[in-house]
C-alpha cells in the first residue's frame, strides 16, 4: 500500500492528475456560485444526467474511446436534455421541479442501458466507460488531464469577465434589461458554462455527482461572507481543495471512485460551514443573535 | 414638450388580453401617478413601455424618437419585492449598478464611480449604510437604496413601481423630496400608486388605469368620486371614500 502510495506521488500522471482535479474544483466552485444564486441547482444536476447518453452514443458511432468525441456527444445530449425541460415547462403544465425528474431520469437511464450494451455487445475497447458515471481520476491519461486543464482556465477566465454582468442580470434581471445589458444573452453564457464543466469534469467526478461539486462549495462559501467576489473566490478554492483531497484519496486507495471521495470530502466542509461559519453559522447565531 | 408618447399599447398574457387601447403623452417636467384597483395591469404597463416583457401591439416614443434609441434616457425602480435581499452583496454595490452603463460592459468601476454611488446614498440619508449587507436593511432602507441607484442612473425620466409601499415615513419623506427635485430639474416622473388619499398631494398628473385606460389629465380635473368609482368598479371602501371627498 506504502508502495503504491509513493510510486503515484512520483509519477508525472499522479501530479497531473492533481492539477486537473485542482482546476476542475475551482471552476465549479467558481461557475457553481452564479448557478446557486441563480437557483438552478437541480437544472445542472439534470445537465449532467443528461450528459450520459452522449458518451454512450460518441462511443457507439466511432467505435473507440477517443475522448474529445466521447465529450462533444456529452455536450449535445446534455444541451438536448435542457431544451426538453425549457420545452416541458413551457408546453405542459408541468412545474419546473417535474419537468427536471423527467428528464432527469429519462436521460440518465437511456446513458445506462446504452452503456451496458456497449459494454457486452461492442467490439472496441470499451475499458473505462462505466467510469463516466461515478468518476475515476486514475483513468486519466495526460492528454485528457490537458483538455481539462486548458478548458478549467478557459471557463473561469469566461465568468471572471462576465462577473459584473452576472451579477445584476441575476440580482435584478429588469433592471439589466432597462440598462440595456443582454439579459438573455447572459442566461445563454451561463448555462453554456454549466454545460462546459459538466462535461469535462464527468470522467473525473461522474454524472451522478458533479452537480454537487458544483453547489455545495458556493453554499459552503456563502456562511462566511457576503460579498460576492470572496463568495466566489472562497467557492473556488473549497471546490479545488476538495477536488485534490478527494482525488488523493480516490487514487491511492484501489478501486475507490472520484466522484463519492470528493463528495464526501465537500460535504464534510459544508457541515464544518454551517456549524462555524463567520457570517451565517449556527454557531455564530448561537453566539450573537441577530 | 411630451417627454413621452405612448400608443395604443395592448399586452396579452397566457391568450387573455390584460391591457389595451392605452394611449397617453406625459409632458416633460411633470409627476405622473397611474392609480388603478389590483389587476389593473399598472406594473404591466410600465413594464410592457420599459420593453420588460413583450407587447402585442403599441408604440412608445421618448421625446420623439423610438424607445429604443433613447434607452439610455430611463431610469426605473422596480417592486422592492421582486429581487431577493439575500443576495451576497451590500448597498453601495446595489447603487453602483446604476453606473453600469457608464462604467461600460465588462469593465470595473472606478473610483469615480464609487464616489458618485457615495453621493447618491448620502442624498437618500443611506450612505452610513454603505457596506452593510442589504439582508440587514429595513424594507424603507432597502427601498432608499433602489432610489440611490435610481439617482445614480441620472437618467431624464422615471418610472417607479409602488416606490411607497411598506415604506417608513423617513422613506416616503426621501421619495417625495427626491420626485420633487427630479420635477425641478425638468424631469419626468411616473409612479404606481397604490394610495388615493395621497394623489393629490404627491402628483400634478393622474392616469386612471383598469385593462384600459379610464381617464388621464390634469389631477384636479381627473380625480373625482365620479371618475374613481368608474375605475374600481364600485370596489372603493369607505374610509378612502371619505378621504378622498374632504
Amino acid at each position: 500500500m506504502s508502495d503504491y502510495f509513493s510510486i503515484f506521488l512520483s509519477s508525472a500522471n499522479f501530479r497531473w492528475v492533481i492539477t486537473g482535479s485542482l482546476l476542475l474544483g475551482f471552476a465549479c466552485g467558481m461557475i457553481g456560485t452564479f448557478v446557486l444564486l441563480k437557483k438552478q441547482s437541480l437544472i445542472s444536476d439534470a445537465m449532467a444526467h443528461a450528459a450520459l447518453p452522449g458518451v454512450g452514443i460518441g462511443f457507439l458511432l466511432f467505435n473507440e474511446k477517443n475522448l474529445p468525441v466521447l465529450l462533444l456527444g456529452a455536450t449535445l445530449t446534455s444541451l438536448l436534455g435542457t431544451y426538453f425541460i425549457q420545452l416541458i415547462i413551457k408546453h405542459s403544465k408541468l412545474d419546473a421541479d417535474a419537468a427536471i425528474g423527467v428528464i432527469i431520469s429519462v436521460f440518465f437511464g437511456v446513458g445506462i442501458v446504452l452503456l451496458t450494451f456497449i459494454q457486452q455487445h461492442a467490439t472496441g475497447n470499451h475499458a473505462g466507460l462505466k467510469e463516466f458515471i461515478f468518476g475515476q481520476a486514475a483513468s486519466l491519461v495526460n492528454r485528457d488531464v490537458q483538455l481539462i486543464t486548458v478548458s478549467a482556465i478557459v471557463l473561469v477566465l469566461i465568468t471572471m469577465v462576465c462577473f459584473k454582468e452576472f451579477k445584476i442580470a441575476i440580482f435584478d434581471p429588469d433592471f439589466a434589461k432597462g440598462l440595456g445589458i443582454p439579459v438573455s444573452f447572459l442566461n445563454g453564457v451561463l448555462m453554456l458554462l454549466i454545460v462546459g464543466i459538466v462535461v469535462i469534469g464527468i470522467q473525473m467526478v461522474g454524472v451522478v455527482l458533479i452537480a454537487a461539486l458544483l453547489i455545495t462549495p458556493p453554499l459552503s462559501a456563502r456562511y462566511w461572507t457576503d460579498e460576492l467576489p470572496i463568495m466566489a473566490g472562497l467557492s473556488g478554492v473549497l471546490g479545488a481543495l476538495s477536488g485534490v483531497i478527494g482525488t488523493w484519496f480516490s487514487a491511492t486507495i484501489p478501486n475507490l471512485p472520484t466522484g463519492p471521495m470528493i463528495v464526501l470530502v465537500i460535504s464534510a466542509i459544508f457541515l464544518i460551514s454551517l456549524l462555524f461559519g463567520s457570517k451565517r453559522g449556527i454557531m455564530m447565531k448561537v453566539v450573537q443573535p441577530s | 414638450m411630451n417627454a413621452l408618447e405612448i400608443t395604443n399599447i395592448k399586452v396579452n398574457y397566457h391568450k387573455q388580453t390584460v391591457l389595451e387601447n392605452v394611449s397617453f403623452h406625459v409632458p416633460e417636467g411633470s409627476l405622473t401617478g397611474i392609480v388603478g384597483p389590483n389587476g389593473a395591469g399598472k406594473s404591466t404597463l410600465i413594464k410592457a413601455v420599459l420593453e420588460l416583457i413583450p407587447k402585442h401591439s403599441g408604440a412608445v416614443k421618448v421625446y420623439e424618437q423610438s424607445f429604443r434609441q433613447q434607452k439610455h434616457l430611463i431610469g426605473y425602480v422596480p417592486q422592492r419585492n421582486e429581487v431577493d435581499w439575500d443576495f451576497p452583496t451590500n448597498a453601495r454595490d446595489i447603487v453602483l449598478m446604476g453606473r453600469y452603463r457608464k462604467i461600460g460592459f465588462f469593465k470595473r468601476a472606478k473610483k469615480r464611480d464609487i464616489e458618485i454611488a457615495d453621493q447618491c446614498l448620502d442624498k437618500v440619508g443611506m450612505l452610513d449604510f454603505a457596506t452593510r449587507q442589504i439582508s440587514q436593511l429595513s424594507g424603507g432602507q432597502q427601498q432608499r437604496v433602489f432610489l440611490a441607484r435610481a439617482l445614480a442612473q441620472d437618467a431624464s425620466i422615471y418610472f417607479m413601481d409602488e416606490p411607497f409601499s411598506g415604506v417608513d415615513a423617513a422613506t416616503e419623506k426621501a421619495i417625495i423630496h427626491l420626485m420633487k427635485e427630479w420635477k425641478n430639474e425638468g424631469k419626468t416622473v411616473l409612479v404606481v400608486h397604490h394610495d388615493l388619499q395621497t394623489v393629490e398631494e404627491y402628483f400634478d398628473r393622474v392616469l386612471l388605469l383598469n385593462k384600459v385606460p379610464i381617464e388621464y389629465g390634469e389631477t384636479q380635473t381627473v380625480f373625482t368620486m365620479d371618475n374613481l368609482e368608474r375605475t374600481y368598479g364600485g370596489k372603493i371602501s369607505f374610509l378612502e371614500r371619505a378621504t378622498v371627498l374632504t
